[in-house]
């Protein structure tokens, strides 16, 4: 397979500076990406061209950043190949996603005495809210496993499912372990007990090809961020009967219909949970990193992770002292280690020193910390820009941080 | 030595080094040679929480000086901890109150003292001022 590395390394104009007289390695991917030009010159493009406040406007640049903003729109629809644009909801992030359905769903259908099963490798964006809306509806909260190898104890989950299971949420890949869960299998056991699922996409969407009618997901959630686009614009694509019945989350704006003095009507989907003035930029810089994703295909894409996967697992685990966390058959490219009794933050501090970005902590994801019984983890996440050449930095910089702190 | 003169000594130490990493060097070996905190404070009371590690921290007053104890779960922490007791430890209350600790920022560390950066340094550096104006107000009580 050819890809074109050198060309899309030049388009990541970030990667190109030196830190502390070193050149930067990036590999702290899965909590953000950086961007391409593409990106930037869209951001750029919106504000020097189209910039105005969207929707009822019937001026020209109202219409022409309004058209912006839809067509975005059904490119992301095709994108993770969603039935309709009214299903595509523009929020601020995976976390407002998360927080929107649990907020929403929870008026609508929780009762107390009812459940909601989850998993003990959720980010705390997906863990908490449902543990909170299950807390205040005084329904159950049920968590499932983990094997040795990091996959979800899938015998657990379904274990856990009864008559009293409102809804299953879990992440797609989990961002500290990799691991790629089974999701399209768990979305069929779920339905054939007619149990709704909500799959958090943060770390799905930028590595693996998403398609909403063949996973068949009553929920789907993702931020552009993690996915080359810009930060605080994020999606919920959500089955369209689900959202028609869940009432709005935040009120005004767009999302109105009519209002009197003792009543309001909202607005249609999608626009019906989309409150206040959208973030146009952030829906703009989307589908361009959209089309990034397109052209390169995300099938090489992931092709080309996957080697950089390979190589560093056999590169690291060949380190004295080496413990990998996450070692499941099916995981996207990151690895979360410790080393000896050294402590992340120590770890992580000496080689940013050496240039090497990486992310140090419990990455918020406690539950999964306490169940593994550690403090954290140095975890180095790789993207499609990163090299071999990148790793061989990374393991030579791991090796003589061990040298200094042990 | 005032407050005032070990700061100055610690930036006139690290201005030796112009590599980051020769400076974090030296930060590993005070961390590794902090001296060990008494079993019995590094227990839960005494524990001060930032996201990425932990301190424990104890004073005891001595003929009007307070004298601080500390350690952390990470080297790096533990080294930065030398620095701050070996400024603070042995002065009195009052000293301890107007230190401004500037030296952190002129030897290039302050990241690690902002409260963003969660490792527990900055709430150290609170509970440290905090244990000087209660050991003051001690003081002022029984005169």
């Amino acid at each position: 397979m050819f890809f074109p590395i050198d060309k899309i390394r030049s388009e990541f104009p970030i990667l190109h500076q030196q830190i502390y007289n070193r050149p930067l390695v990036y590999f702290d991917n899965a909590a953000s990406t950086q961007k391409p030009v593409q990106v930037i010159d869209a951001i750029r493009h919106y504000y020097e061209h189209d910039n105005c406040n969207i929707h009822r406007g019937v001026h020209y640049l109202s219409m022409k950043a309004t058209e912006a903003y839809e067509e975005a729109r059904k490119e992301i629809r095709e994108f993770i190949n969603a039935r309709s644009t009214h299903e595509i909801i523009f929020t601020k992030g995976a976390t407002e996603s998360l927080n929107l359905v649990a907020s929403s769903f929870g008026k609508r259908y929780i009762k107390p005495g009812d459940e909601v099963i989850s998993t003990i490798m959720e980010h705390h964006s997906s863990f908490v809210p449902w543990q909170q809306m299950c807390l205040e509806h005084g329904a159950g909260f049920r968590v499932a496993g983990i094997n040795e190898r990091g996959e979800l104890d899938l015998d657990e989950l379904y274990g856990m499912i009864n008559e009293k299971t409102r809804l299953i949420v879990l992440t797609h890949v989990s961002n500290v372990l990799g691991t790629i869960n089974p999701v399209k299998e768990i979305i069929a056991v779920a339905h054939r007990n007619n149990i709704p699922v909500l799959i958090d996409g943060a770390q799905g969407v930028s590595h693996l090809q998403v398609d909403m009618q063949d996973l068949d997901c009553d929920f789907y959630c993702f931020s552009g961020h993690k996915m080359y686009a810009p930060m605080g614009i994020g999606v919920l694509y959500g089955k369209e009967k689900y959202l028609e019945e869940l009432p709005p989350y935040q009120l005004g704006g767009e999302m109105i219909k009519e209002v009197y003095v003792d009543h309001t009507t909202f607005n249609e989907l999608p626009f019906k949970f989309e409150a206040g003035t959208p973030n146009v930029e952030g829906v703009a810089g989307l589908r361009a990193a959209v089309h990034y994703l397109k052209e390169l295909g995300m099938e090489n894409i992931a092709m080309y992770e996957e080697n950089l996967l390979k190589y560093a697992s056999g590169k690291l685990a060949n380190l004295d002292g080496m413990k990998i966390y996450g070692t499941a058959v099916h995981k996207t490219s990151l690895i979360s280690f410790l080393i000896g009794d050294i402590h992340p933050y120590d770890v992580g501090t000496i080689i940013d020193k050496m240039g090497i970005a990486v992310r140090t902590g419990h990455h918020c994801a406690m539950p999964l910390m306490n169940y593994l019984k550690i403090p954290g983890t140095v975890r180095a996440s790789f993207a499609f820009y990163n090299t071999l050449q990148e790793i061989d930095l990374l393991v030579s910089a791991i090796v003589k941080a061990k040298k200094m702190l042990e | 030595m005032t407050i005032t003169e070990t700061e100055e000594q610690i930036v006139s130490e690290f201005s030796a080094f112009d590599d980051w990493l020769d400076k974090y060097n030296i930060l590993v070996e005070m961390g590794k040679s902090l001296p060990k905190i008494d079993s019995q404070y590094k227990t839960d009371p005494y524990l001060i929480t930032g996201c990425q590690s932990k301190v424990w921290l104890h004073a005891v007053l001595v003929e009007g000086k307070i004298v601080f104890t500390a350690d952390s779960d990470a080297i790096i922490t533990n080294g930065i901890v030398n620095l701050l007791l070996r400024v603070l430890s042995n002065h009195t209350p009052d000293d301890i109150l107007n230190a401004k600790l500037e030296f952190i920022d002129q030897i290039g560390l302050k990241e690690h003292l902002s409260p963003t950066r969660s490792n527990g340094l900055s709430n150290m550096m609170k509970q440290m001022k905090l244990y000087a104006l209660a050991f003051k107000t001690k003081l002022s009580g029984k005169s």
